[in-house]
């Protein structure tokens, strides 16, 4: 693709917090939709976004069971952009903060993540055609 | 690239990091050999406040013995040459005397924040 394009996106917000955490998603779903390559550097509590041990659950006040509930999960979001971004010819690095990931002992995360450091996003942004920090308020 | 970080959010979770991580990550961002300047502006102007003390935590025999030292932080971060500005009517609104700062950090004009952005070609606002 001659016009494909590298995107680094710095997340800061842990799951279930803010609108933030799903416009970030909405912005890397797009980016794949189109096939770039983006890099997520997760900082602080969004290293808790691909973490492995979310489970969904029934909620009686919809009264729904587990499965007519289909919550939303944002370890099965990111998965689900992962696929994506690699069925348009793109992918996503995905790099969790490890100081952040062993504070919180939120090792345990989906395949596709890596742990490391914020010299990563530093050369993930140099490598980048443009960078968007999402920071928590 | 050189970059420009913006820094607004004020004591988030400082006690418990025992640090900012916005500041920190950009000491260690430096550390791997990025080229940043940092702009502290609204709340976090007073973070180059010298005589801030946030020590003293304790939570029954739990004693925290390294609470954050935000002002020395920042020094240490201009000391490996990131360049450290804030914005003067922050300071100012805030009853703040120049006097009070730490040393080596430039004011900027609310009115020039603009052209400062514009000398930049990443800017980061955090």
């Amino acid at each position: 693709m001659a016009d494909k394009k590298t995107i680094t996106i710095a997340i800061m917000d842990a799951p279930y917090e803010n609108a933030r955490s799903t416009t970030a998603l909405r912005l890397i779903d797009l980016a794949a939709r189109r096939g770039y390559n983006i890099n997520v550097f997760a900082y602080e509590g969004a290293v808790l976004q691909p973490f492995s041990g979310q489970t969904p659950h029934p909620n009686a006040v919809h009264g729904r069971n587990v499965e007519e509930e289909n919550h939303f999960i944002p370890k099965d979001a990111i998965a689900a952009l992962m696929r994506e971004a690699e069925r348009n010819g793109g992918k996503i690095d995905w790099v969790n903060c490890g100081l952040c990931v062993d504070e919180r002992g939120a090792g345990a995360a989906i395949a596709g993540v890596r742990r490391g450091s914020p010299a990563d996003l530093w050369q993930m942004a140099e490598a980048s055609d443009n960078t968007l920090v999402i920071a928590t308020r | 690239m050189k970059t420009l970080s913006i820094i607004e959010s004020a004591y988030r979770a400082t006690v418990e990091e025992q640090d900012d991580t916005i500041v920190w990550i950009h000491g260690a961002m430096k550390g791997a050999g990025a080229e940043l300047a940092v702009l502290l502006r609204g709340n976090a102007v007073n973070y180059l406040v010298e005589a801030q003390n946030a020590g003293g935590l304790a939570f029954g025999d739990w004693e925290q013995t390294q609470p954050p030292r935000l002002a020395s932080d920042l020094a240490a971060l201009a000391a490996k040459g990131v360049e450290i500005c804030y914005v003067a009517e922050d300071v100012a609104e805030r009853g703040i005397e120049r006097s009070e700062l730490i040393a080596g950090v430039q004011p900027v004009a609310r009115e020039a924040v603009a052209e400062l952005v514009g000398r930049y070609e990443r800017v980061w606002h955090w």
